[in-house]
């Protein structure tokens, strides 16, 4: 890529884009358009081709059976795979951090085969469904800031050898398989259950998705008076003994 | 029991079983219980106590109603209220006017109408298929479908399902908007159905057929499934600019005290039910000219010597059509935001409005949820001032009618607050 632009893909807005998603999509180009970044937002409806010359893929959460929809035109279009063999940047979020797994189970209660882009594999929940704020403490490796977000999902994802926890949970229930993970990374691919959107509850992310697109340590600094602001109250709600 | 219209006379509690006049009788005294402990009118708790007694009580009590069904995620309290005026044309009505739309609010309402010929009801989209299913009525109008409180309902498509499947075998007339794929998608098994080309801005929820899953064409104002052929149904009514144009081509002017575009089509939609009944579309637009603001929604009050505008919005459906309706720039614009449970507890939805419509306002935000907001409105590029109180947002605001943009309990509490 060019050093001063970024090709941002948000993938499948009609069908992934139920929890307030556009909103990862905005953060991300308001936080590169900040440190004035060339930015192109590029919207992939499922009936077009994903392109395969994204700095920044973004997928967004949605509903069990736009979930299914999304992974068999996912599956048959390839270019969210290709991209991601090319080093792009990869951020999902719920069914879109499902679908970049191995497998989930789908609206019809059948195991449905994800991209394999992260080693994991989601069941359904027998419990309650995780709904609530939530808390957690990102891999030290990637030197991020308290995370703090929003979860509601029955899904319990498992984690295998070739991802890490993206976190670990303090409030909440993250990957509900009980151990406190939160989500799953390799290299620039990235997955969590966390809303809110979580990247306007946690600039920091998007600033580190744009630092691994421009490949630097570090970015211009950017105000985040009002995101702090935001952080510090919901940091404080969630961890008020109810 | 109160909630309803029309005081209780009795007249028609003679004629009751006896069952169901305990539960009448055992109802009003719980809420008149509640309401005297200072607990709100006591509809709710009434219904409850009666249902409880006479689990049929509500089929029991519709039985002698002409029955109208309206729900919708957006616009049922009003075009509840539209219809209502609408029909008092033809004979007395009952209605749950005050928005208490599960059925034991429901219930309390129409053992309130003893008197009345029609029973003209809002109904929770959850409870839509049993409501139908106790009060048999002889029309359900269908508004529209979209999301709202996703922490705890359920999807919009499920809900076009349960729908689908709650009115199949109705003998009522539907009226369902064309323009929403959901609601024709849930209309279309119905027996009668009466399409109305109600308009719909909203359309992030409607891109996958609800029939096979398909990606939604939607050139102009037309919409159709390129894979199952599913389409949108040729109107018999429609909205055209400010006109009904009805099933004869007749257009008949709207000229109704609510603003917005949203509005036209509640009336739209309630001109095309009371011709169910006999109500010409004049007689029936004229009626519902009378409607100013319902349940607090539009009115213009005064506070600390300013003219403020009070408008409801509860999901990104609903700030869409409100931001269509506001005055244009420099018309100062209040945003109050809460995340209680009535609201829903996620603000994720917060980023599917598109606030950057809000360029050129003078805008303040408060609200249990202001930070939320504030994130919000910077990232959308806006200028904007964080406020604590209504009074300060007021004391800060440039002259000019402001525009209070609020969410449900948000906009309860605005109420409360200019009402001192």
């Amino acid at each position: 890529m060019s050093e001063s632009s970024l090709r941002v893909v948000w993938v499948y807005p009609d069908l992934l884009s139920t929890y307030g998603d556009r909103g990862n999509a905005l953060v991300v180009e308001r936080r590169a358009r900040q440190r004035h970044l060339n930015v192109t937002r590029i919207d992939v409806r499922s009936d077009q081709a994903i392109p395969t010359s994204g700095d920044i893929y973004l997928i967004g959460g949605g509903e069990d059976r736009p979930q299914r929809l999304a992974a068999e035109r996912l599956r048959a279009d390839s270019g969210l795979v290709r991209a991601s063999e090319n080093g792009a940047i990869i951020f999902g979020v719920c069914a879109g951090f499902q679908i970049m797994g191995h497998e989930f189970i789908n609206d019809l209660g059948e195991r449905e085969p994800g991209l394999g882009l992260l080693d994991v594999w989601t069941q359904r929940g027998e419990g309650a469904r995780c709904v609530g704020d939530v808390l957690a403490d990102v891999d030290p490796r990637l030197g991020l800031p308290q995370l703090t977000g929003f979860e509601n999902h029955q899904g319990v994802t498992h984690l295998g050898q070739g991802v890490q926890p993206f976190a670990n949970v303090s409030v909440g229930r993250g990957n509900g398989t009980g151990d406190g993970t939160e989500g799953a990374w390799r290299d620039t691919v990235f997955g969590t259950y966390l809303h809110g959107p979580v990247l306007a509850r946690n600039p920091a992310v998007a600033d580190m998705l744009i630092k691994l697109a421009l490949d630097v340590n570090a970015l211009p600094p950017a105000d985040t008076t009002w995101y702090d602001a935001l952080r510090a109250e919901r940091i404080a709600a969630a961890t008020r003994p109810a | 029991m109160a909630g309803t219209e029309s005081e209780p006379t009795g007249a028609r509690d003679a004629s009751l079983p006896a069952r169901a006049k305990i539960a009448v009788t055992a109802g009003r005294v719980a809420a008149a219980v509640s309401r005297k402990a200072g607990r709100g009118s006591g509809s709710v708790i009434g219904g409850k106590v009666a249902l409880k007694l006479d689990p049929d009580l509500l089929a029991t009590l519709a039985d002698h109603l002409d029955v109208v069904l309206v729900s919708a995620t957006n616009g049922k309290t009003t075009t509840t209220r539209l219809i209502a005026e609408a029909l008092r044309a033809a004979g007395p009505v009952v209605s749950n006017a005050l928005g208490a739309n599960m059925p034991a609010g429901i219930t309390s309402a129409l053992a309130g109408g003893s008197e009345a010929r029609f029973g003209v009801i809002e109904v929770d989209e959850k409870y839509l298929a049993t409501v139908a299913r106790d009060t048999r009525p002889k029309a359900i109008a269908l508004l529209n479908l979209s999301r709202d409180q996703l922490d705890r309902a359920a999807e919009t498509r499920m809900m076009a399902e349960k729908w689908r499947e709650g009115l199949q075998d109705t003998e009522a007339v539907v009226i369902a908007n064309a323009d929403d794929p959901l609601v024709t998608w849930a209309a279309s098994s119905c027996k009668k159905v009466v399409w109305v080309a109600a308009g719909q801005a909203w359309k992030e929820d409607a891109w996958s057929c609800p029939a096979c899953g398909g990606v939604m064409q939607r050139p102009g104002d037309d919409w159709f499934c390129q894979e199952c052929g599913f389409r949108r149904p040729n109107p018999h009514w429609a909205l055209q600019g400010t006109h009904v144009i009805d099933p004869q081509r007749g257009a008949w002017p709207i000229q109704l005290q609510l603003p917005g575009r949203a509005n036209l089509a509640n009336a739209t939609s309630s001109a095309a039910v009371a011709a169910v009944f006999g109500v010409s579309p004049q007689v029936a637009l004229e009626r519902m000219r009378s409607v100013t603001a319902v349940a607090g929604r539009y009115d213009v009050v005064q506070y600390q010597g300013r003219d403020i505008r009070l408008l409801l919005a509860k999901n990104p459906a609903g700030w869409l059509e409100t931001f269509s309706l506001i005055d244009g720039p420099p018309a100062p614009v209040i945003l109050s935001v809460n995340a209680l449970d009535a609201d829903g507890t996620d603000t994720s939805w917060l980023w599917d409005v598109d606030y950057e419509r809000l360029a050129g306002h003078p805008v303040f935000v408060m609200g249990q949820r202001k930070l939320d907001l504030a994130v919000r409105l910077e990232v959308a590029g806006l200028q904007f001032h964080v406020v604590d109180t209504l009074e300060q947002a007021v004391r800060m605001a440039p002259p000019g009618r402001i525009e209070a943009i609020a969410n449900y309990t948000a906009f309860q509490q605005l109420r409360k607050v200019v009402a001192g």
